[in-house]
């Protein structure tokens, strides 16, 4: 094994192809033609429940789902639980409705933010996406619909569902309903019940029996015609021997006007099956003195209901004003595998509260955690992670590595591991570390000619390697990228 | 190529090096010696550019260019080589990518092409089997994991790779055993051209015998106490220091 790997760098310019051609295209199977452009009133309440989900064209049980999920959320406390401070949020002061398209139509890419077109530009981002991104009309000719359609076709062949959520409700009913709020049921938590009672849109799969997903399976085909969800809602089912993997999220910077994002996400896996969940999440983070950003506090959860069934989480966390997350895993069937890597970047004043709960109930069953937190500026970044074997988990095993990297004499890294064991022939191994970018590594890279800010990148990197090993090819690239540009002079 | 006037340096505010002069041609090789703390790693950090170390007086000219006034990273594109006596950890970065950025910065600074990844392959494994490097180490991590041999090893590749003008070796005889030592300088030997000079910081006379010094020069207390050829190291490894540091005191 004396290969050696080339610069990824070099091979951007292929992927940035790939991925042009890709999202190329519209969105065309939302549900964003059928709505007026208006936002409801602020608040909240059971008819602004019942007009989201009559405005979705919902059926009767979805609207009386929701309506539980609000009225168990009425009697719910705001979790003070997280290492993270933010104002009280007024949720009587939130719109809970709007069109999609809130975005002004720009004529041309000068009237976008020149930050954010120098932003596109590192990221490498073609023109063409570059005016999506930012909300500028597109050509006609650039509106194709033919990859769109031979990519659905493909899908279709294999049985594969890839819809959005709303769409899934009205074609798809028996599966919505054996399978929503199956492993995130609206009682789960605060964010959980309202984003059950008002979730605007999502993106379903299915992947049936004994199938792989020809593709992977991407948002960026969503992101085009529309503006992801304030209260995002995914699910993806792979039942016995399926396997897929799955990419949310995009690099580029998205400036959105709702404050707060409060996303589900359910994975449910059978016998032999296998999810791969990929994230980038780059929302806005806010101003240097930490005016502004999205409140990112989200319900993420697979279940390995199955033997030998295996969900492998892999974020890479750069955006948000405040990020509270924890991808998680149940391992109910025997032998089965939970992963959880992840990169989670805080600078400024950003926070971020993250990390994962593997839940070992099944014999065998083996969890993998490694976490790389970095902090610069005046942020402040905490992994939690939970590891539980329970009393009949014989022979589970959990590895958990807990890495992070101080880039300020003013920003802080936390580490809260719990682990609760029932069972004495679980093995539970954890590791953590704290270091600092070293002025002698960056010293060591001046002296081979390499300047500080790539010095840093490169150190950074590296740190992070293990976690970028894991994501897809294009999203490894441009996360790489992604953390330059977050770390941008936080060291000098 | 090298022309020191001068030079004043401090650490931690205490003055370090209190008026250093040397004067290095193309081709030479210069040796620098003297016990512990009379400043011989302070000067090859000041001249290389490390900003833990305050300069305080004096100038140096590289090449007729005012080198105190560059960054690190130009001092080295401009062909400053230093092998670090304490050469440092990257982890997860290979040597491959890391030894393959920094020769492709200082390519571009001279206006040269990049080279392909094949290009570059064939020579880093070809520099990696003068030195009797195993190819394995291309991949690994720079400098984790490894020997104080092959760290010091792995200097001397990177000097091979980047092909500087001037060479700073500090203590890079310390914490090798003989074998190493002759490998490490027969690299060294190898590169040695009549458009390069070497600037060889050493504790002890035993390197000098396989890299041979034109100069020898004696530091003490920050100063440059007695200049001479490869006789004076020899004499140096006989008599020791003391002798030198109590001719000096009587000149005070």
């Amino acid at each position: 094994m004396n290969e050696i790997k080339e610069n990824p760098a070099e091979e951007l310019s292929e992927d940035m192809k790939v991925l042009d051609d890709v999202t190329s295209s519209e969105y065309k199977w939302g549900f964003v033609t059928d709505i007026e452009s208006e936002t409801a009133a602020k608040g909240l309440n059971e008819d602004v429940v019942r007009m989201i989900s009559k405005k979705k064209k919902e059926p009767e049980w979805m609207t009386e789902w929701r309506l539980k999920a609000f009225r168990y959320w009425l009697k719910m406390e705001e979790p003070k639980w997280p290492n993270v401070e933010y104002p009280k949020i007024d949720f009587q002061n939130i719109s809970y409705y709007s069109a999609p398209k809130q975005k002004p139509q720009l004529n041309s890419l000068d009237e976008v933010d020149p930050e954010l077109l120098k932003t596109f530009e590192k990221l490498g981002i073609p023109l063409e996406e570059q005016k999506i991104l930012s909300g500028v009309a597109v050509d006609a000719v650039f509106d194709s619909v033919s990859v769109a359609t031979t990519f659905r076709e493909t899908l279709k062949e294999k049985g594969v569902i890839f819809c959005s959520v709303s769409e899934a409700v009205k074609d798809y009913p028996e599966l919505i309903k054996k399978y929503l709020g199956s492993v995130v049921p609206y009682t789960d938590n605060f964010y959980a019940a309202l984003n059950a009672a008002v979730f605007s849109d999502g993106s379903f799969v299915f992947i049936p029996k004994g199938v792989r997903c020809p593709m992977e399976l991407s948002t960026y085909f969503r992101i085009n015609s529309q503006e992801t969800g304030q209260f995002e809602r995914t699910l993806i089912v792979a039942e016995e021997g399926a396997y897929v993997s799955y990419l949310e999220g995009c690099t580029a910077p998205i400036r959105d006007t709702n404050q707060l994002h409060a996303a589900v996400v359910e994975l449910v896996v059978l016998d032999n099956a296998e999810i791969k969940y990929s994230t980038v999440q780059n929302w806005y983070p806010g101003d240097k003195e930490g005016k502004g950003g999205i409140y990112n506090f989200v319900t993420k959860r697979g279940a390995c209901r199955g033997k030998n069934s295996k969900i492998s989480w892999t974020q890479v966390e750069t955006g948000s004003a405040i990020t509270w997350k924890y991808p998680s895993c149940i391992l109910q069937g025997e032998n089965s595998v939970g992963e959880f890597y992840s990169v989670a970047v805080t600078n400024n004043m950003q926070q971020a509260d993250t990390g994962t709960k593997m839940i070992h109930i099944g014999k065998n069953t083996r969890s993998t955690i490694v976490s790389k937190g970095i902090s610069a500026g005046k942020s402040n970044n905490s992994y939690r992670g939970l590891v539980r074997i329970g009393k009949n988990a014989e022979g589970a095993r959990n590895y958990t590595q807990c890495d992070s990297m101080l880039m300020s004499d003013r920003c802080g890294a936390h580490t809260f591991p719990y682990i609760e064991v029932e069972n004495n022939t679980a093995k539970v191994e954890h590791e953590a570390t704290t270091s600092k970018v070293g002025e002698d590594q960056i010293f060591y890279l001046n002296q081979r000619g390499i300047t500080s800010e790539d010095a840093v990148n490169m150190i950074v990197n590296g740190f992070c390697k293990e976690v970028f090993n894991n994501l897809p090819m294009e999203f490894a690239v441009e996360a790489q990228k992604l953390l330059a540009i977050s770390l941008e002079g936080s060291v000098g | 190529m090298l022309s020191i006037k001068n030079l004043q340096a401090n650490v931690d505010g205490k003055e370090i090096l209190k008026g250093i002069n040397l004067e290095v041609k193309a081709g030479e090789i210069h040796a620098i010696m003297g016990p512990n703390g009379s400043g011989k790693s302070t000067l090859a950090n000041v001249l290389t550019g490390n900003k833990s170390y305050e300069v305080t007086g004096g100038e140096v000219f590289f090449e007729s260019k005012n080198l105190l006034e560059m960054d690190p990273e130009t001092r080295a594109r401009e062909g400053m080589f230093l092998a670090f006596q304490y050469p440092i950890e990257i982890p997860g970065v290979s040597n491959a990518t890391f030894l393959k950025t920094a020769l492709n910065e200082v390519r571009k600074y001279h206006g040269e092409e990049e080279l392909t990844p094949k290009e570059f392959l064939t020579m880093l494994k070809e520099k990696a089997k003068v030195l009797g490097m195993d190819e394995t180490m291309i991949s690994r991590y720079v400098n984790v994991g490894f020997s104080g041999g092959e760290k010091k090893r792995n200097e001397i590749l990177q000097m091979l790779m980047l092909k500087p003008k001037f060479v700073l070796l500090d203590e890079t005889d310390s914490g090798l055993d003989i074998d190493a030592l002759k490998i490490v300088s027969s690299g060294v030997n190898i590169y040695k051209n009549p458009n390069t000079a070497f600037l060889v910081v050493t504790h002890y006379q035993r390197l000098l015998n396989y890299i041979v010094p034109d100069f020898v020069h004696v530091l003490y207390k920050g100063r440059i106490i007695k200049s001479g050829t490869k006789e004076l190291a020899l004499e140096l490894e006989e008599r020791g220091y003391d002798w030198l540091i109590a001719e000096q005191a009587e000149v005070v």
